[in-house]
Formats: structure tokens, sequence, C-alpha cells
């Protein structure tokens, strides 16, 4: 459930998968209830590689029916903590 | 340009390379740039350090091609080839050029000539240098690029006496081009690396057709090539007398839409496209694609536009001279935005004839290196029709500039979910707004409307 | 301060006049008349008979008297009524004024100051309408300038007064009425250098004297079509500044002569020249040159028009250079 050290990790992987398309950013002055993609300023490529990143390293397969839930910081490392729940 | 710095080797001894393959990146004054070898082969070696910075010309590393061919080096291409892969200045400093086709020389010259490397003979061709004429002073005697060149110059310099002398009867003389160019046309030319092959036939070339053709093959300016004697005497003053130094992309962009807003008389179309089902397809596709392969909206305009241009083809091609000339295929110019400002536009050639998912593919790509600063010659062809996307702006319609000699911009909106009349009632439908500006002096609005009504069509029928 | 180029020169003749003993003016009609063009008007009465002095109709004869006041170490200002009666005096100026110092292996100079009305357009017909800066630019020996503008009316002739050797001041008639703001201390200036009247960077138009204002008239008229014309006024004929045409040409590639010379042996031709000598690669179009039609210049308003560099002459060989 709060597993604070999941949380960490989930929010260490949504912040590599932003730099990595976005090396130029520090995610932690982000803003985690701003809309992520104004935020880091990603276009729908960006954004794809980004849910491309997070999709990777989490194992996950996200559909584009979710991104809904990835529009801002804090609601990716929600969506992805919720898909991990029965993990770690 | 007149040299780079080698910035990082991406292949080493011993590696298999073939004709196209990024070999290594150089960086210019402006971005790196990946050169692209010309042939294939094995890598025997490397010839240059990482962080060393060479003179164009100078080659990077010793290629051994097929067995039956000498060896000849890989180095930048600083000639008149289509396709250069000499570390190029920034797209945006050429807005849209004219298509050029790169000439083949024939074989049966090829075979009756003198030894020299297939690269040698090639530029002797397009040049219309004799090798039996030219002394060698490469290795073994063989001619190399530099004696062609000078060899080229000697006749040009003969050919601009000639025509001097009689400015108005064609010239009858066998001359390197057969051409009338003026000499700052030929000049220029020189300096550009520009093939005379690929300068119009049937007037008075001048500088700007020269500048039109050195674009589409991402030419650049270098003194070097001419030969002293017909260099001028007077040392030029390269900026503009009054202005304040005006360089980089900015400039150039500045100059582009300048020119295109006093030159072109744009009209302007629009028209509302209810993508709902395009966009149900789209994710029905991406359903059983991989996350890395999916399919973004954009691509599917794109490749809607593309088809669209392919239809209507009076939008796709070039005002040259008074008159449209239209393009072989659709090249697509997508606008780019750089992060942190400024605009580059890569081409994707032959546009409709590719697969949503090609389309797909190219633009990942194609963005990931212009972003990143890393564009390849391959990209910074000439478009004949382009399309600007900023929908993932926000914005509702682009009124887009064009970019000359191009006749016609495309521009998309965002993809929203809009009010919108079905079967009599008001509901929200996924719309776009496509958009079109044009050169009225090549096309009418009835025509620009054809385009938006087959680019309205294609979204309807996309398929991967 | 608003001055007419007529008044300028005034003004300089007469602080040339009060700034130098030596100095004085001479011509027909300079003095009780106030000068066929009124430049001179008032000076007799400031400065009286023996610093400003009517001649008798004679240009051989007082152009001659002249050169001799200026080898004997006075600083002369002839003035000739116009270039067209300034033939009467070739010989006085190409084969004495011109010649004296290499004759006597320096030991004569001829500082000498001749200035001389230029031009037509006024109808004044077929003998006193030329224009024959051209002729003289090509003498050996003397400096020949041309003032456009009230700055250079009121400037070049304290510099020229200084010069060792002698100086041709040509004044386009139809300029005297033209009016500039000019300040109120505005002084000498150089007669080594063109100017540039106007920037451009699609092409260069040249033009000296009278055609300067032609040419600026063209370059608006250019300018409502989108080519921004450089305008060049030479300034000085002989010699010519040939660095600031061709580092114009250099930058736009482009170059129109306007000349009110006849075209055959003009100076256009000399310029057309050093830049086909000097800045040929540069060329994107032949030099055009726009100058009088060869015809003995007509009376008639209309045709004597028709004769001249008009502005829309000029913006016809613009348009042949960049189209």
């Amino acid at each position: 459930m709060n597993n604070p050290q999941a949380t960490d990790q989930v929010g260490e992987l949504v912040a590599v998968s932003l730099r990595t398309i976005v090396p130029d950013i520090d995610p932690a002055v982000i803003d985690g209830d701003a809309p992520l993609q104004e935020e880091a300023e990603l276009d729908s490529l960006d954004f794809l590689a980004f849910v491309a990143q997070l999709s990777k390293r989490s194992g996950l397969r996200i559909e584009e029916d979710d991104y809904g839930e990835l529009g801002t910081f804090t609601g990716c490392i929600d969506y992805l903590r919720r898909r991990l729940g029965g993990q770690g | 340009m007149t040299e780079g710095t080698l910035l990082e080797w991406l292949v080493g001894p011993g590696d298999a390379v073939r004709k196209g393959d990024a070999v290594a990146v150089v960086d210019t004054s402006k971005s790196a740039v990946e050169i692209e070898c010309f042939d294939s082969g094995t890598i025997d070696r490397l010839l240059i350090e990482e962080g060393t910075t060479v003179a164009v010309g100078e080659p990077l590393a010793v290629i051994d091609a097929a067995a039956t061919a000498p060896r000849e080096p890989a180095h930048p291409r600083a000639d008149s080839q289509a396709e250069p892969v000499a570390p190029s200045l920034e797209p945006a400093e050429r807005p849209a050029p004219e298509p050029s086709p790169a000439p083949e020389p024939s074989a049966a010259a090829a075979r009756a000539l003198p030894q020299a490397s297939p690269n040698v003979r090639k530029l002797a061709a397009q040049l219309g240098v004799d090798l039996r004429t030219v002394r060698g002073t490469g290795r073994r005697g063989f001619p190399t690029r530099k004696d062609v060149e000078q060899a080229a110059g000697r006749t040009a310099e003969r050919t601009a006496h000639v025509e001097q002398r009689e400015p108005e009867r064609p010239s009858t003389t066998a001359t390197s081009s057969g051409r009338r160019i003026t000499p700052y046309a030929r000049r220029l030319a020189a300096e550009l690396g520009v093939d005379h092959d690929a300068l119009p036939r049937d007037r008075v070339v001048r500088a700007a057709d020269v500048r039109a053709v050195a674009a589409d093959t991402g030419g650049e300016e270098r003194p070097a090539e001419v030969p002293d004697d017909v260099r001028p005497e007077v040392a030029v003053p390269r900026e503009p007398r009054t202005g304040a130094a005006r360089t980089g992309m900015r400039a150039a962009i500045a100059d582009a839409m300048a020119r295109s807003k006093r030159e072109i008389p744009h009209y302007y179309l629009a028209t509302t496209v209810d993508v709902t089902e395009t966009l149900e397809w789209l994710r029905r596709c991406n359903r059983d694609r991989p996350v890395d392969d999916r399919i973004v909206p954009a691509a599917v305009l794109l490749a809607a536009a593309a088809a669209a241009a392919s239809t209507v083809s009076e939008l796709n091609g070039h005002w040259l001279d008074g008159e449209f000339v239209p393009a072989r295929s659709v090249d697509l110019g997508v606008a780019v935005s750089l992060r942190g400002g400024g605009l580059v536009v890569p081409v994707l050639p032959d546009a409709a004839s590719r697969s949503v998912a090609e389309v797909m593919s190219w633009l990942r790509g194609a963005v990931q290196r212009a972003r990143a600063g890393r564009m390849r010659s391959s990209d910074l062809g000439a478009a004949s029709i382009t399309v600007t996307n900023l929908g993932d702006l926000g914005v509702d319609v682009v009124y887009g500039v064009i970019h000359p000699p191009q006749v016609a911009l495309v521009g998309f909106g965002a993809v929203r979910d809009r009010p919108y009349a079905v079967d009599g009632l008001l509901g929200a439908r996924s719309t776009v707004q496509a958009s079109l500006a044009a050169d009225h002096r090549a096309t009418d609005g009835a025509t620009g409307a054809r385009f938006l009504t087959a680019l309205q069509h294609h979204l309807h029928r996309a398929k991967e | 301060m608003r001055t007419s180029y007529r008044e300028a020169l005034r003004a300089a003749i007469r602080e040339a006049l009060l700034a130098d003993d030596r100095t004085f003016l001479m011509g027909e009609d300079v003095g009780r008349y106030g000068g066929c063009f009124a430049v001179s008007l008032g000076l007799l009465e400031e400065f009286g008979e023996q610093r400003v002095r009517d001649t008798p109709l004679s240009e051989s004869a007082f152009v001659g008297a002249g050169i001799g006041a200026a080898m004997a170490g006075m600083r002369p200002i002839v003035e000739i009524m116009t270039v067209n009666f300034s033939l009467l005096a070739l010989d006085q100026i190409m084969n004495n004024a011109a010649t004296l110092r290499h004759m006597s292996g320096g030991q004569i100079g001829v500082p000498l100051v001749i200035r001389m009305t230029t031009g037509g357009g006024r109808q004044l017909a077929a003998q006193h309408s030329h224009s024959l800066e051209g002729w003289y630019a090509h003498i050996p020996g003397l400096r020949v300038v041309a003032p456009a503008t009230v700055a250079d009316a009121r400037g070049m002739l304290p510099t020229a007064l200084e010069d060792p050797d002698p100086v041709l001041l040509f004044e386009h008639g139809g300029l005297y009425g033209t009016e500039d703001d000019l300040a109120e201390d505005a002084g000498a200036v150089d007669i080594d250098r063109a100017a540039i009247r106007r920037d451009g960077s699609d092409l260069t138009l040249i033009a000296y004297g009278g055609t300067v204002r032609t040419a600026l008239q063209a370059a608006d008229v250019l300018a409502g079509q989108g080519i921004a014309a450089e305008v060049i006024d030479l300034r000085t004929l002989r010699p010519l500044d040939e660095r600031a045409f061709l580092d114009s040409v250099g930058r736009t590639h482009r170059a129109v002569i306007v000349d009110e010379g006849w075209r055959s042996g003009s100076l256009a031709a000399e310029i057309a020249a050093r830049i086909g000598e000097r800045a040929l690669y540069e060329l994107d179009a032949p030099v055009q040159r726009v100058c009088t039609a060869e015809v003995p210049l007509p009376y008639a308003k209309h045709l004597e028009d028709a004769a001249l560099p008009s502005p829309e002459r000029v913006v016809d060989a613009a348009l042949k250079t960049v189209t």
C-alpha cells in the first residue's frame, strides 16, 4: 500500500524517463500538479517518447486510453504506483 | 565552411559500411552533422582522431571498397553532388530550393578514361573535364579532385571570356557547361560546389539560380575552390553595410520570411475536418503496436497532406523565373520547432508513396535529430511543399508563411473535441482545422479548395 | 539653416575672400551683374573691384590671366560662365594649367580653381547644354569635382583652394535653386571620396552632379517595387574614388551608371571599364549606362527631356539588371 520506498522508486523512474527525453530539465523543480506537457514543453512526439520510456522502465504496456492519467508529474507517479501496486 | 571538427567516429577499422551509412559526427559552426559515406566496403583505417579540426576535402578514413575498385578514401564531400556529405549549414538558411537531378556520368565515357578513382572520374564528367588533359598530382600520378577542379576553372575562365564577347547569341562553343552564366554566378557556383548541369539552360544563369541549386544540394560558401588568377582583386565586405551583423538561424529565418511576404501574394483557406473516426482507427492500430512504434496523429496528418499534394499537384512544386515548375514527387518539408527558439525543416522525400507507419518512423527520427542538432545531410534536401503543425502548442488554426520558392504551406491546428453538427443535432467530435497558404501567382482559390477537399478525403480514408 | 545651393556657393566664395588676401574672383558678369546665376550677388559691393573682377568676353584671355596670377602666387577663382564656353579656353586649361608643373619639372605650380556651370535641361539648346566633365576628367594634371548637394557646394571650394594644382569645380545648372538644411558652421569637406547617398543591397546606381537627383528619384521608384538601390554620388571625377563603387558593386552585384554626358567615350564608359577590370566576378548582370542620347541637345522641351537621363530610363536600366 503506502510503501514510501516504492513511491520513491516510482518517482525516480518517472524523473529519469523525463530527463531522458528532455535532458535540460531538472525534475526537482517541476510543479507536480501542473500540466506536464506545458511544464516540460513536450509535444506529441516527446510525450510519446516519454510514455515509451515509462513503459520500458516499468515493464508495463501503457495504452493511449490511459494518457488521461499521465497529465501531471504526480499523476504519472500515481498511475504507475497503482499499476505496479501488487509489486514491491 | 572551410573546416570542421571531427567529434566522434561511428565506425572503426574492420566495420562494414554501406553507402549512406553514418560514419562520423562532425561539428560545424552551427550544429553537429552526421557524415554519411558514399561507398560500400570495409573500413580499413581511420586517418583522423576524434577532436581534430580538419579542412574540407581532407580524407578522414580509408575504405577498402569491393575488390575490383581501387582503394579510395572517404572524405567530407565538398563538390556538387545531389547529396553532399560536407557538414552543411543549417537547413533554415536555405528555405526551399529547386529540386535538381544528380547527373550520371556515362558508363561508356568512364571506361574510355584513364585511371582515376571513381569519385574523380565522376567529378570530371560532371565538370566536363577530359581527364586525359589533366596532369595528375595524386598518388601514382592519378588526377585528384583538385586537379580536375582547376582544369574546370581554367575552362570556366575561357568560357567567361567567350560569353562576355557575345552576350546575345547562345554559346556554340563546347564549354564546361554550355551555358551563359554571369561572372558572379559562375564564381558562386565554384564556391558553393554547384554542378553546372543542375543550372537552368534556357536563360542567362544568375546568382539567384546558383543559390537555389546550392540550397538543394546543401552546399556552402567555400572560397578555396577558385584559382588565384580569377579571384576578384577587391576585398569585399560580406556583411551589409548598414544592418547589424546578421548571422545565424534567426537571421536566415528573417530573410526567408521577409522575402516570402515581399514576393509571394499569399491567399489563405481553411477547413475543419472531422477526424473522430480517423483517431478511432489510429487507436485501434496502436493497440496492436508496441509502445515504441505507436503512431501519433501528426503522422496521419502529414501522410494525408502528402497524398493531397500528390492529387492536387499544382500545389507541389516551385515558382521559378515567373512560372510554376511542378516537382516530380512530394518531398514533404516538416517544420520542426527547436527548444529555445528557431526552426528547422527536415524533408521526407517521396512522402506520398509512404505508409503512415513509415511516415511516423521518419518523423520520430527526424525530429529527434533536429532537436539534438544532429541533422543528416539526407534530411536537408529540397522540399516541394511544407507542413507546419502547431497543434501541440494548442493553437486552433495556423496562418503560415510560404517558404519560397515553394507555392504552398499546409497548416494544422490542435486536434480537439469541438461542438459539431451530427445528424442535425449538436454533438462533440474530434476535429482539426487544416489551413492552406498558397501563392496566388501559381494557383487560384479553387485549386486551394480542391486541395483541402483532397486532404479531408485522405484523412477520412487513412489506413496503414 | 535652410540654404540654397547658390547661397552655399556664395558663402563659400565670401569665406574664401575673407580668409585669404591672395584669393580673388574673376569672370564674365561676376561683379556688377552679380553673376550669371546670381552666385556672386553682393560680393562686389562687399569686397571691391580688386577682389571681384569683371572680365572681357574672352575665355582664353581671362583663364590665361588666371593661370598667370596663380603662377605668380595668387589664389584666383576663375568663373567660366558655362562649360560650353570653356572650350574657348581648353588650350589654356589643358596645355597650360594642367601641364606647367610637369613641363617645368615642378618649378611652377598653378593653384587655380575654375568654376563652371554645366549640364542641360533648361532649353538652352545644342551649343549651351553640354556636360563635358567627362572630357576634363580625362586630362592628367587636373582635379575635377562635382558638388551635387548644398553641403558640397559650401565645402568643396575651400578645399579646392588649398590644392597647389588646378581644380575644376562643376556646378550643374539645375541645382542652383535646390535647397537643403545646412549647419551654420558648415565648412570645408573633402574632395577625395565618393559618398553613398542611399543604402541599398540590390543594385548600385552611380551618379554625379545633376544626375544624383535623378538616381535618387529612380531609387524611390525601385523601392516601391521592392528593389533596394544603393546610390553613389561620385563627388570627385578625377581621380575617381574607385574603391567606393567597386565595394558597392561587390555587395550588390549590379551597376547602373547615370551620366549626363553622351555615352560614347563618357565617364560612364570609364567607370564601366573599371568595374569590368576590377570587379568582373562580382557582376550578376552587364553594367548598364544611362546617358544623354547621342544627338546635339534639342531646344524643344519634350525632345530635350527625352534626350537627357530621366528617372524612368534609370528605372528601366535597373530592372534590366535585376530580372
